[in-house]
């Protein structure tokens, strides 16, 4: 049974429809990319498997149990983690503040504490900077920050949109190296990137969203030798 | 010695626009509205104190019921007005406040009918201070909304529930993929202004006991200047705003010749400030970081 089932989701826009039908699953231990272009439909899917968008139609099922009309702050708590699209971290918050807000809906003092050990293990940068106000942090750091707050809720599944965003080459590097670590500590993972070229490289299996439909999927190193994937996303 | 008496008079009906003006401000910053019906819970608040001192002759127990009492009519005008407008053009909720405003209104003069009814609250007399007689009521007002002031912040900074009020006002989709329920935090905001708002009317009360129905509405409207001069949103800065409406105001009664003008000069002063810094004193422009 997959860790996550995405089924015939249908989403609107008022009377723009933004997605005809997605289907997709996640198996659990992977990573699996959804790869396009601008507008095709990556983050809307990603926002109505968190709860943040209702579908008008289709089904979301984790573990088993259907989520699709749970709201977003319910999901949470089953184990599913958004990094969102341009980080959001809280930038009046210090960074310890973030990371704390990532464990909202633990209450498990001791072990929060051992969490927040973990993320600063992960990313010492953080730990450097605890007391530092949020939205004085650089770009790459921010991102850091969104993921260790995303990883305070010890979820199963992280959903991660476009974590490379904005970030200088060596940043993305070092972002997608974290991905692997996160993934090897046990964590599934569904990532959402514009950056098809690496993004294919880390996947085990991706989807191509392509104006709201699947249009291909594949394992990460398939798409990377396919030559329309190439032409259209991976600049020839 | 008068510049004195001025300032601590100043600084007590500050306080009071303070009360109110965190009412306006944590609701625009985590509910994202304007709830111009805030103004007509004070007046709620000093019905319920006449009604309960009628009945048992205890200020303080006013006081109580008047706290009680707002909270739950402020968290259930939110829940049967504003809810359902949640995702609504702001336009449609700002109609429904105003509407709500009047609705409050008119059942408070249909019930009292429009005369004004008088609560004396206490005769505290006056206290002797550097050869100065000030009021006892302006010195307990201001310590109250000092200590008020501060437990509010302190709550808002360091519990849970706090943290989180400052998470939704600054990322309400961020919050709530924190675990945090939106709904919760907008109604415990909703509670904590009206309980506000009735601290305002109790002041309002000790300083002239004269009750109506329109009783709310000005200070309603003062106390939103003050916290749009503060930097609307900003919990620091209502406070700071209502401060500062209070000085400006009590200055102003001070000098015979602009004395009859004072509503007008404060919201002259509004409409500067705002020309100079549209955010107001302590409010923010959002800084997007790429």
């Amino acid at each position: 049974m997959a860790l996550l089932e995405v089924k015939d989701l249908a989403v609107y826009y008022g009377v723009i429809k933004a997605l005809d039908g997605v289907s997709f699953t996640v198996d659990e231990g992977e990573i699996v990319a959804l790869i396009g272009a601008n507008g095709a439909g990556k983050t809307t899917t990603l926002h109505t498997v968190t709860g943040l968008l209702p579908p008008k139609s289709g089904t979301v099922t984790y573990h088993g149990q259907d989520i699709t009309n749970l709201p977003a702050h319910k999901i949470v708590t089953l184990g599913i983690a958004h990094v969102p699209e341009g980080r959001r971290i809280f930038q009046q918050l210090s960074v310890l503040e973030n990371l704390k807000m990532g464990a909202y809906t633990r209450k498990d003092k001791k072990e929060i504490a051992e969490s927040l050990e973990q993320v600063y293990a992960h990313f010492p940068r953080l730990k450097e900077r605890k007391n530092q106000v949020a939205g004085t942090l650089s770009g790459g750091e921010q991102q850091m920050l969104a993921m260790g707050r995303a990883m305070m809720s010890r979820p199963k599944l992280i959903v991660m949109d476009e974590p490379s965003m904005g970030l200088s080459p060596l940043l993305v590097k070092e972002v997608f190296k974290i991905i692997l670590d996160l993934h090897k500590t046990g964590a599934t993972i569904l990532l959402v990137e514009q950056n098809a070229q690496m993004a294919l490289s880390i996947a085990d299996r991706a989807y191509v969203l392509e104006t709201g439909r699947i249009v291909s999927e594949g394992s990460g190193q398939e798409l990377l030798q396919s030559d329309e994937i190439k032409k259209a996303y991976l600049g020839g | 010695m008068e510049i004195l008496e001025t300032l601590i008079n100043g600084l007590s009906s500050g306080g009071t626009y303070a009360m109110i003006a965190l009412g306006y401000t944590m609701v625009y910053g985590i509910a994202k509205m304007l709830n111009f019906a805030h103004g007509d819970i004070i007046m709620v608040g000093g019905y319920t104190i006449f009604v309960t001192m009628g009945l048992t002759g205890n200020p303080i127990l006013g006081l109580l019921a008047a706290v009680l009492f707002c909270v739950v009519l402020g968290v259930v005008v939110e829940r049967v007005a504003y809810k359902p407008l949640r995702g609504a053009t702001p336009l449609a909720v700002l109609i429904t406040a105003i509407g709500v405003s009047y609705l409050l209104q008119s059942v408070a003069q249909m019930i009292f009918k429009s005369s004004p009814k008088m609560v004396m609250i206490a005769d505290l007399g006056n206290v002797e201070f550097l050869g100065l007689y000030i009021p006892m009521y302006v010195i307990v007002t201001l310590i109250c909304s000092v200590i008020i002031m501060v437990v509010l912040s302190l709550f808002v900074r360091f519990t849970r529930t706090g943290r989180a009020m400052v998470a939704v006002s600054e990322d309400r989709g961020a919050a709530q993929l924190m675990g945090i329920s939106v709904n919760r935090i907008i109604t415990v905001t909703f509670a904590i202004g009206s309980a506000l708002a009735a601290f305002a009317g109790f002041f309002m009360l000790m300083k002239s006991p004269s009750l109506t129905n329109t009783m709310g509405a000005m200070p309603g409207i003062k106390a939103f200047t003050a916290a749009v001069i503060g930097g609307i949103g900003s919990i620091p800065g209502a406070m700071v705003g209502g401060i500062v409406l209070g000085l400006i105001e009590a200055c102003s009664y001070k000098i015979t010749v602009i004395a009859p003008y004072t509503d007008a000069i404060e919201f002259l002063i509004l409409i500067l400030l705002l020309l100079v810094r549209p955010t107001g004193i302590l409010g923010k422009k959002r800084r997007e970081k790429v």
